[in-house]
């Protein structure tokens, strides 16, 4: 009775020549995807996935890491960097695709408390005392060497004349998504996070925020680049220019970015 | 070698968590090793595996569990809100607090073994030469395990000097206060400043092997004498 073995046997190849056939047609990407753009990326690997059948697998971390990552030999094949000069880095190093970069999106920053009534709409809580009612004591940012959520938010108590008066709070997260657990799970009472974190449609999810003022910071423009590994795969040529299109610009917006 | 003041400062913060932690773990693995080393209770085993869990556990969710612990609604963080003494996250205490959960079971095997070693005979011979327990525990247990209690300290403190996830997690990388060596080296990387990062690394490797190597030899040593 070999039949059933047989059988079996043709399945196997049957269903090896068919994954086959789909691999041939589409290919995978490996993308280093800033944190602060984490939710953001998944949902546009999806659509990307639906609308071209390639698949983009995502590595989400700091810019900072994946640099150095990059630059020893990771396989990385796209960069959405949380920035724009480490991409810009890259090119000059030779380790990017020259000609490649453009900006997919410009993070936007906002002041954010669990509390539903600390945090103001023009963030004077982070003027006040400690010892007043409306009081905090720990203030969550992420590194400002590190991130640029955090260099921004330096800025923003600079020019409100806030600085010297919260330097003894701050806290530092190795990323934005750091500050935003510190925040989250209350250890720091206020913090600057990126507004992709905390809200959606344009809605603040939990908690009170101040959307600071674009004209308070440097705008947060973020990167994306070419890697070499990339270059001859196609998947990492339609994810290039699937993140400019409508669908994938709707769902940035969302998110609380702007472009 | 290039080390700024700042890294200079993280080397002396790291050293204190380390010297800090270390003291008041051995007063606490002390009795934890000796109830083990001799209880015939069943629930050593599930105390033992409590005790190793750090050793298996990653860092990240040692933090975690840290972080929501020291927070408000957090046990730890009620309890210290409710004594007084605010909030333990992002503070040296806290750090200590996280170091000797983190460092717990590097103090507390060598001590099992030290005191299993010995066996009850030299306690049994005190207790007839009519020494209470305690004395007899500082006169002669103590004396006798010395070569545990060396290896302890020495693994505990190498150990949280080599501390990174937790110190991540809960620290808030402050200066002076919660900054410590390996979170300076992650920021120098991460910040793409790679000579400084290099200077306060290769400090750690010539540390790290200082301490083990010391250890191989004290081992080697007590092996002599013991035969």
């Amino acid at each position: 009775m070999p039949s059933l073995f047989l059988r079996l046997f043709g399945w196997v190849i049957i269903s090896i020549s068919a994954v086959a056939c789909a691999t041939a047609k589409a290919e995978e990407v490996t993308v280093a995807v800033a944190a602060n753009f984490t939710a953001p990326m998944q949902k546009i690997a999806q659509a990307f996935e639906q609308d071209t059948g390639h698949k983009a697998l995502l590595a989400f971390g700091a810019t900072g890491k994946f640099y150095a990552q990059i630059k020893n030999g990771a396989p990385f094949a796209v960069l959405l960097s949380a920035d724009d000069e480490t991409p810009a880095r890259l090119e000059k190093e030779g380790v990017a695709v020259v000609g490649t970069r453009f900006t997919y999106a410009v993070g936007r920053l906002a002041l954010w408390s669990k509390n539903h009534s600390l945090v103001d709409d023009k963030g004077q809580v982070l003027l006040s005392n400690t010892t007043d009612k409306n009081g905090f004591k720990k203030l969550a940012i992420a590194d400002p060497r590190l991130a640029p959520y955090g260099a921004a938010a330096l800025e923003v108590l600079d020019r409100m004349g806030a600085l010297a008066k919260v330097r003894p709070k701050l806290v530092q997260g190795d990323s934005i998504g750091q500050a935003f657990q510190f925040v989250m799970t209350e250890n720091a009472e206020l913090g600057f996070v990126a507004l992709s974190q905390i809200s959606i449609d344009g809605r603040i999810t939990q908690g009170s925020a101040w959307v600071v003022p674009q004209n308070l910071y440097t705008p947060l423009k973020q990167d994306a680049v070419l890697l070499p590994v990339g270059k001859d795969n196609l998947a990492a040529l339609a994810l290039m220019k699937y993140m400019r299109t409508d669908r994938a610009q709707t769902i940035i917006r969302t998110y609380g970015y702007s472009l | 070698m290039h080390l700024t003041t700042e890294d200079l400062s993280t080397i002396f913060l790291t050293l204190q968590l380390a010297s800090v932690t270390t003291v008041l773990l051995l007063l606490i693995a002390t009795p934890i090793a000796w109830w083990l080393a001799h209880t015939p209770s069943r629930w050593r085993a599930p105390i033992a595996a409590l005790v190793a869990l750090p050793l298996v556990l990653p860092p990240t969710v040692l933090g975690f569990y840290l972080l929501i612990a020291l927070g408000p609604l957090g046990p730890v963080g009620q309890f210290t809100h409710w004594a007084g003494w605010g909030s333990l996250a992002f503070s040296f205490s806290g750090l200590v607090l996280g170091s000797m959960i983190y460092s717990l079971p590097f103090a507390v095997q060598p001590l099992v073994n030290a005191f299993e070693a010995m066996g009850s005979r030299p306690m049994e011979v005190a207790a007839t030469l009519r020494a209470n327990k305690l004395d007899a525990f500082f006169t002669v247990a103590i004396p006798l395990a010395k070569p545990g209690f060396v290896m302890a300290a020495m693994l505990s403190f190498a150990h949280t000097v080599g501390e990174f996830g937790v110190v991540l997690m809960i620290g808030g990388n402050i200066p002076d206060k919660t900054r410590v060596v390996s979170t300076q080296i992650y920021g120098h990387v991460e910040a793409m400043e790679y000579a400084q990062a290099h200077g306060l690394a290769g400090a750690m490797l010539v540390f790290s092997f200082l301490v083990l190597l010391v250890l191989s030899w004290t081992n080697r040593r007590k092996a002599q004498t013991a035969t």
